[in-house]
């Protein structure tokens, strides 16, 4: 079968790496946008964005405008990001307090918001700060409001689990971040889009439309 | 009260705290800690606190000591697990303290809404999700959205950079998260400040937090390190 995306070099016909998956949101991401990149896999986005596109990176402890980690000799630990690791400012930056960064974030000024997830519903649940696990201390941190505030939600994650279970699923069964709040799935096999209307596949790395259905057990769309 | 006060010390700062009070702490994690108030919070010795903090302490900080004595009976934050939380963990998993889990925006707006005289708002954050079991939700605009209602503090202790005689506050970077909002949510508001300028010296259009909402204001000019793992004599 000949694919659109066959002729792309090695992504179409391999799985991803971390890093190709990192670089492949950030090819997504328009020039000049405002981006809230989260904890882990997210954050190597930063990375794959391509120097004068003009990305400003907000970070939700107060922040717009966050650059790379500093030097060991530049710590500042008044300047951190959300991850509490240190990091440094670039010009044009601004600090604000954190009633204003997550006003920012839920009234939609952040154009795109990248996170990792549990799971995901094929209707665009996230589930992404509890694995339920009894008697664990919960911590939910920005993640709710990270969710749902941002113009557009995109989460990063291995479509499966390390025991091999599907990350895309029918329904969550973890507690959940949000309500219909991812819009693209960026995984190691596909990029799917989810929403109302299902899940649809945008892109395959190395595997098929077919065997994707096959291992998530899910009916997927097809691009038009 | 109305004018700021210039405090000796951190103790002199705080002031007397009632048992059961509820205190607000700035800072996330180290970052905007107000070590020093929260060092004479402990040396104060008030306990059954209800303690408002987006973090629950870090290794063997004051918040994390004050938790390991017993002294707050409950914690409203967002991220209390952290790889040296270990005094919260413990109390948590004892039942010795109790935990309201609130999201950081939530928390914030929360916050934010004491200070501004609001009676409550809804949200959309956390709609659906095990935080918002219980409370009242709404529709708007095809939006489902949470009721959620302010959260005001007896005590708020701050940290800013620097403080002038009228108790204008300046932060410094991202140390400023929850300072604001902390300051005008509480019946009275502590700041711990690297430095007190005179009354003039901070340029009004840079004012963060008009000296309204400050009380009283301390300057500590070497703070005790943020993750601390003994008391400083």
């Amino acid at each position: 079968m000949t694919h659109l995306h066959d002729a792309r070099p090695a992504a179409a016909t391999a799985p991803l790496s971390k890093t190709q998956i990192a670089a492949r949101v950030a090819a997504d991401i328009a020039p000049g946008s405002y981006v809230n990149l989260g904890i882990g896999l997210p954050t190597l986005v930063a990375d794959h964005l391509a120097p004068g596109s003009g990305v400003t990176l907000h970070t939700e402890n107060g922040m717009l405008g966050m650059g790379p980690a500093p030097d060991p000799d530049d710590v500042d630990p008044d300047l951190v990001n959300a991850g509490k690791i240190p990091v440094t400012e670039l010009p044009g930056a601004s600090y604000f307090h954190q009633a204003d960064s997550f006003a920012m974030m839920r009234g939609g000024h952040i154009d795109v918001c990248v996170l990792g997830a549990f799971q995901v519903s094929a209707t665009g649940d996230l589930a992404n700060w509890s694995t339920g696990e009894p008697g664990a201390v919960p911590a939910v941190g920005g993640a709710m409001d990270l969710a749902v505030g941002a113009r557009r939600t995109v989460v990063t994650m291995t479509l499966l689990t390390k025991d091999g279970s599907p990350k895309l699923v029918e329904r969550c069964t973890l507690p959940l971040t949000g309500v219909g709040c991812v819009s693209r799935v960026y995984t190691d096999l596909a990029v799917l889009d989810v929403g109302p209307d299902g899940a649809r596949v945008v892109e395959t790395f190395g595997t098929t439309h077919d065997e994707l259905e096959t291992l998530l057990g899910l009916t997927l769309g097809r691009t038009s | 009260m109305s004018r700021t006060v210039l405090a000796r010390d951190p103790l002199d700062a705080i002031g007397d705290v009632a048992d059961g009070a509820t205190v607000m702490i700035g800072g996330f994690g180290p970052a905007g800690q107000p070590v020093d108030l929260v060092e004479a919070l402990l040396e104060q010795g008030a306990t059954g606190l209800v303690v408002v903090s987006n973090n629950a302490g870090n290794g063997e900080d004051p918040l994390a000591r004050l938790i390991r004595d017993g002294r707050v009976a409950r914690m409203v934050c967002s991220f209390p697990r952290q790889v040296d939380s270990w005094h919260f963990d413990a109390a948590y998993r004892s039942g010795a303290v109790e935990l309201e889990l609130v999201p950081q925006g939530n928390l914030a707006e929360r916050i934010r809404a004491a200070g501004a005289g609001i009676g409550a708002f809804y949200t959309p954050t956390g709609y659906g999700t095990p935080l918002a079991e219980g409370k009242e939700h709404r529709r708007i605009d095809g939006v489902d959205h949470v009721l959620e209602y302010p959260i005001h503090a007896d005590l708020a202790l701050v940290r800013a950079d620097r403080a002038d005689g009228a108790g204008n506050l300046v932060y410094r970077k991202t140390a400023r998260n929850f300072g604001p909002v902390m300051a005008a949510a509480a019946r009275r508001t502590v700041a711990q400040v690297r430095e007190v300028v005179p009354t003039g010296a901070l340029d009004p259009e840079a004012v963060v937090t008009p000296g309204i909402y400050v009380d009283a204001v301390v300057e500590v000019a070497a703070p005790l390190p943020a993750r601390t793992t003994e008391a400083r004599a």
